[in-house]
């Protein structure tokens, strides 16, 4: 079972291991391969965006195509790369930081990866079949109700089905921690991204059904005929954007939040140091979380919801500013007096904090609701937010694989290289996203394709294009990292980075069980506390025994590409109802593989304790 | 030691059957609201009057639902207990905001 068996199998028998696969870690790569790639998808859109506005009355791109480029990048950024790449983060190292053996249910854990992979082909498909959704990200009704084409039925279907996928990780990771934390690991030891995991499953618990309602009802105005948002048959279309923000808000939260949790457990282990504040750390999330479902109509001040909605929302949202305050100077005084180490990882979390602060900051000037008239649908607003999403979570998300990578492979990502990464992508994300608050302010309009000569706005644009280029060049370079890493760096022990927590105190890459007696922990950060109570190991809670582990499963696979199926058949049907056939075939599909899965006992395997033993002795 | 399990077991049986004795209880009382229910519309009284001692009714229908049938007054259900809490919360406030504050 140790991972030399596992190469020396042919192409073919990997495949279908990847395929089957219900381990946490194994999934976690997967998550990670298909939101790289669709990163690099919706940067790629990105470029061509920017190429296209380098100079006043460019046609680097048709109008049309250019609604289609920013509708894609926005949905791609957010669904198909962030929320996978966070589900990788998660699925690596939350089973290991708790010290469990797998996910609470790694069946639905897979049906999760493979949900959203078909989601994401689907809503990509939309390029070859006739063009892709170009209603923007946020698809608001009538014009997402009535735009020609199936464009918008591509993203209806793509995120219906991949934002099940999403509900589906959420749950499983919310019972995971609730549920299988080793002995003595209680809430309040749990390392701040085990914390950040929890609260941002709960979000996505809580957030996702609102998506699914508003993506029915558009499904329905789209495809069956039905007004919800259709004013002149009693719909009303402003409902799309309560729904779509009551998921939308919560939403930004979930991305954030893990990144968070990845710069508290990045930062307190580079500087040597405990975590400053945890409780705080703990209460800050938890609030963020809560005041997260009571915003989402600071992105409707313009719709006209009268003054008591817009000052009772505006409140609330700078409310937020005091918990992520909390933690900005928490970060600070964790960095204060300690040992510090600067690399990849932590290079990217010191670029973090004063990036974050300025989109918070921009995000406060942002919830004034009187002043958001004047900035609401200007490139302020496209600068907010990807100072908060691109200096929160991609910065996040870069942290957690600098950090996590030799956790996940057993290698160390190169360093100078990461550096190289590190430093076109900072200063190109500020050279492309600074300028475009003045932009903004000088009422340069978002989403429009082109702008006109002699509004001073053509060397700003011409900046901002010229960073996508460094950003594009810093995210190339850590692609050829991976690769070169993947070829040329020695193998590292269990824990490089003299760590503070659970994941570190096994073999790297952990073996396919993880901990081979569960862990018992003693406190925050345990392997630290172990450290320096001379001990060279976690103290287990049992003797060694049998390990049960689930089986290998291909019906997750065949199950949602059962949903992909019927995808394109609600999508057709409206042209020609024989399409109807493919909606049967894949709900078939899909529907007679839960009733496999309900009927047939798959009960999972044991690996015995003289297996164990073993490789203990190899080790 | 063997009486210890005696104790245990005999404490164990009590419980039981006291919990079977609220479960008989709870279970008749549900049948009764769902008669005073059916009977309250069936009388055509004011709908002013119906509609809220409905939703009263229907709401401690759950409530006997949650902690009587499925347990959630016992140990170890704190968690689910406050999901649902923080769930029907965020629902509330969602559609209070929504009906007293923004639909005009």
């Amino acid at each position: 079972m140790s991972t030399a068996v596992a190469q020396k199998k042919g192409f073919g028998a990997f495949i279908w291991d990847y395929l089957t696969t219900v381990d946490h870690k194994k999934i976690a790569h997967l998550y990670l391969v298909a939101g790289g790639l669709f990163f690099l998808v919706g940067g790629l859109e990105a470029l061509m965006i920017r190429i296209q506005l380098i100079k006043p009355d460019n046609d680097f791109v048709s109008a049309g195509f250019y609604n289609e480029l920013l509708t894609m990048h926005g949905t791609t950024m957010i669904f198909l790369a962030a929320m996978p790449l966070i589900f990788a983060i998660l699925n690596a190292v939350v089973p290991l930081q708790i010290g469990a053996r797998d996910v609470a249910f790694p069946f639905l854990n897979s049906l999760g990866f493979w949900l959203f992979l078909f989601g994401g082909l689907i809503l990509n498909c939309g390029w070859f079949l006739g063009g892709a959704p170009d209603a923007g990200w946020t698809a608001y009704a009538p014009l997402s109700a009535v735009s020609p084409g199936h464009g918008v039925d591509f993203y209806v279907l793509g995120l219906q089905i991949s934002g099940a996928g999403t509900l589906i990780g959420g749950i499983n990771f919310l019972v995971t921690i609730i549920n299988m934390r080793a002995p003595g690991m209680t809430y309040m030891r749990m390392p701040l991204f085990t914390w950040t995991a929890l609260v941002t499953s709960t979000l996505i618990l809580f957030a996702f059904p609102a998506l699914t309602v508003g993506l029915f009802l558009l499904m329905f105005d789209r495809l069956f005929g039905a007004g919800f948002f259709n004013a002149s048959m009693g719909g009303n279309s402003v409902i799309w954007e309560h729904l779509f923000w009551i998921f939308g808000h919560p939403e930004v939260y979930i991305l954030i939040l893990p990144a968070f949790g990845v710069f508290s457990d990045v930062l307190s282990t580079f500087s040597k140091k405990r975590l400053f504040g945890y409780t705080a750390m703990v209460f800050a999330t938890t609030l963020i979380g809560f005041l997260g479902f009571m915003v989402w109509a600071h992105h409707m001040f313009a719709t006209g919801l009268g003054p008591a909605a817009n000052s009772i929302f505006a409140i609330a949202t700078m409310a937020i500013a005091v918990p992520t305050g909390i933690k900005i100077f928490n970060w600070l005084f964790t960095l204060w007096g300690g040992t510090i180490t600067i690399n990849s990882a932590m290079l990217w979390a010191l670029g973090f904090i004063p990036s974050f602060t300025i989109g918070g900051t921009t995000g406060v000037m942002l919830a004034a609701a009187a002043a958001d008239y004047q900035y609401h649908d200007t490139y302020f607003v496209v600068a907010h937010f990807h100072y908060v999403i691109v200096g929160g979570v991609v910065f996040g998300l870069f942290a957690a694989m600098h950090y996590w990578w030799p956790k996940m492979f057993g290698k160390i990502l190169n360093e100078t290289l990461g550096q190289i990464t590190f430093w076109t992508f900072f200063a190109g994300f500020h050279l492309t996203f600074f300028i475009q608050h003045f932009l903004g302010l000088m009422g340069m309009p978002r989403r429009y394709w082109t702008f006109l000569p002699g509004q001073h706005l053509d060397t700003g644009n011409l900046v901002s294009s010229i960073g996508a280029f460094f950003m594009a060049f810093g995210a190339i370079v850590f692609v050829i990292n991976v690769i070169y890493t993947s070829v040329k760096a020695p193998k590292v022990s269990g824990d490089p980075w003299d760590g503070r927590t659970l994941e570190w105190s096994i073999p790297s890459p952990p073996p396919h069980y993880n901990f081979k007696q569960t862990p018992l922990v003693r406190g925050l950060d345990p392997l630290w506390i172990e450290k320096m109570e001379g001990r060279k190991g976690i103290t287990p809670a049992e003797p060694l025994d049998d390990i049960h582990m689930p089986n290998p499963s291909i019906l997750p696979f065949i199950m949602s590409l059962g949903l992909f199926i019927a995808g394109f058949g609600f999508i057709y049907q409206v042209d020609n109802l024989s399409y109807l056939w493919l909606v049967i075939l894949g709900m078939g599909i899909t529907l007679g593989c839960m009733l496999t899965r309900s009927v047939k006992d798959d009960l999972g395997h044991h690996i015995h304790k003289e297996d164990l033993e073993e490789e203990g002795a190899e080790q | 030691m063997a009486e210890n399990t005696n104790i245990h077991e005999n404490y164990k049986r009590k419980k039981n059957k006291e919990e079977m004795k609220q479960q008989v209880i709870t279970f008749a009382l549900m049948i009764v609201f769902t008669l005073i229910a059916f009977g309250m519309v069936k009388a055509d009284l004011s709908k002013l009057f119906v509609i809220p001692i409905l939703l009263v009714l229907a709401a401690v229908q759950v409530g006997f639902q949650l902690y009587y049938f499925m347990h959630m007054s016992h140990k170890g259900h704190e968690m689910p207990a406050l999901m649902i809490y923080a769930g029907a919360f965020v629902a509330f406030m969602t559609v209070l905001t929504l009906s007293v504050l923004i639909w005009w």
